[in-house]
């Protein structure tokens, strides 16, 4: 079953188009990376899907419900980790997941055991009660993942998660996004090939705002005749290899 | 209930900021403090009722009511930039939400703190009478205007350019031009009338007629003060609002 159904979906800002009628469905459970360059369209495409912004054509239908027509039903149904860790910097680690919790409508008893859940899922134990701006930038990222996932959502954005984590970080995180494989649909946006090679089930690949290419990495570096996805990713965004 | 959640979060997050509690609550009373000393050492003869505590408590109260829109806007402004506000603008949370969540506990903030200057007012010679209640309330309700401020450009600018405005220039405008460090009338001209024309001084006043019982003078002032606000609350909504829906301002 598809959990996003993307018909049509363009946003022009006057006569410059960010993203140019996107047509893409995404399955229950499926881990979905999307690529491009700076600029590509990536990020105004979550910003969509997670109604932030409103399209200005087509439309998205994410688990039976239209961006468009019921953004509230959507917003219950999804949660998103920004590209910055977007946490409340003088809030506990605690605070912030007990804030997220309540705002999508867990009773009070339900928030702390979410709570607690999301600290040792995640390894916060330690810092739990540590406000949130004297953690390092690996531990704001945990959170802020962390904070996405309180709400149960069905869909999850991840706007490039380990940005600037070392890589035993984000390794961690790694593992933190594999095991939410096939429970949850994930869409991710990242410039680390590598991360998309160990996470994806699908890629999508963006150029000026369309999508210029779909598929697993196998058949992508297949379709371009390349051996790695950054050659395949290259070469289909219009770069030499 | 999402309010009462967001206004908790908002309320810890400004008063976890020991920068934000001196100048919330001690300043005011430094000045308060520096002033009537100043009064004290002005001969009588000279006949200068500028720093009389009648005059100084409302001006002091309402001063320190103007780092509202300091707080309001590095708060909104920090959460903007931080994508905090990305992260809940994805979630259910409603624009009033958003707007209630931030002015609340403003208000109450402003509630004590014209509490703290009024009544530590009366250790300098305010007389403690039944009118205090009404006066407190009164420039709680006049902090909404510098919290409108604060949310319009909180909404705008980012943290820097809001410390800015709302911290240096606001605060500044609001002091000179509300009658408390200067006597308007004894200037005149165009400053007194640019005084007229602008909240500030009617604000104060609004509080000076409450202390001392004039509820027929406070209407004039209040209303003035009540209009600012309500315009100022607006453009603060509509920039808001195109900020949520992802729209340039």
């Amino acid at each position: 079953m598809n959990a996003i159904t993307i018909t049509n979906m363009s946003k022009k800002y006057g006569e410059f188009t960010a993203v140019d009628e996107l047509n893409l469905t995404i399955e229950q459970g499926e881990l979905f990376s999307l690529l491009g360059v700076n600029g590509a369209g990536k990020t105004t495409t979550i910003k969509m899907l997670s109604c932030l912004i409103k399209p200005t054509g087509g439309d998205a239908v994410l688990l039976g419900d239209s961006v468009k027509e019921h953004p509230q039903a959507v917003k219950a149904k999804i949660n998103i980790s920004p590209q910055e860790t977007a946490v409340a910097a003088n809030l506990s680690v605690i605070e912030n997941l007990e804030l997220i919790a309540g705002i999508y409508g867990q009773d009070s008893q339900t928030v702390k055991i979410s709570a607690d859940k999301m600290v040792t899922q995640f390894g916060l134990d330690d810092v739990r009660n540590k406000k949130t701006k004297q953690l390092s930038g690996g531990m704001q990222r945990r959170l802020s993942i962390a904070m996405a996932l309180i709400s149960s959502p069905k869909i999850l954005f991840l706007d490039e998660p380990t940005l600037g984590l070392d890589v035993l970080a984000r390794r961690e995180l790694w593992a933190s996004i594999k095991s939410l494989k096939g429970k949850v649909t994930i869409i991710l946006t990242t410039h680390y090939l590598e991360e998309v090679v160990a996470l994806s089930d699908r890629v999508g690949i963006m150029v000026n705002g369309k999508l210029t290419a779909i598929g697993t990495v196998l058949e992508l570096t297949k379709q371009t005749g390349t051996s790695t996805l950054e050659d395949a990713f290259v070469m289909l965004s219009g770069g030499a290899v | 209930m999402r309010i009462t959640l967001f206004a908790k979060r908002n309320t810890k997050e400004i008063l976890r900021d020991t920068t934000n509690l001196f100048f919330g609550l001690g300043f005011p009373l430094i000045l308060l403090v520096l002033l009537s000393v100043i009064n004290a050492s002005i001969p009588a003869e000279a006949n200068n009722t500028m720093f009389s505590i009648e005059n100084l408590a409302p001006g002091l109260a309402m001063f320190g009511t103007a780092f509202m829109a300091l707080f309001s806007g590095m708060l909104l402004s920090k959460d903007r930039t931080s994508s905090f506000l990305m992260r809940l603008f994805a979630s259910p949370m409603t624009s009033l939400d958003f707007i209630l969540g931030y002015t609340l506990p403003l208000f109450v903030m402003a509630l004590a703190q014209a509490a703290i200057t009024l009544f530590a007012s009366c250790f300098a010679g305010l007389e403690l009478t039944v009118n205090l209640l009404p006066a407190i309330l009164v420039t709680a309700l006049s902090s909404l205007l510098f919290v409108g401020f604060g949310l319009l450009f909180g909404s705008l600018m980012n943290e820097k350019a809001v410390g800015g405005i709302c911290g240096a220039a606001l605060t500044n405008v609001a002091g000179w031009l509300s009658g408390v460090f200067i006597p308007l009338d004894l200037i005149g001209g165009t400053f007194k009338n640019v005084a007229d024309i602008l909240p500030f001084y009617h604000s104060v006043q609004a509080i000076k007629a409450t202390l001392s019982g004039d509820f027929a003078e406070l209407m004039p002032h209040f209303g003035i003060v009540l209009a600012y606000t309500v315009v100022v609350f607006v453009l603060a909504v509509i920039a808001f609002q195109r900020k949520m829906n992802g729209n340039k301002v």
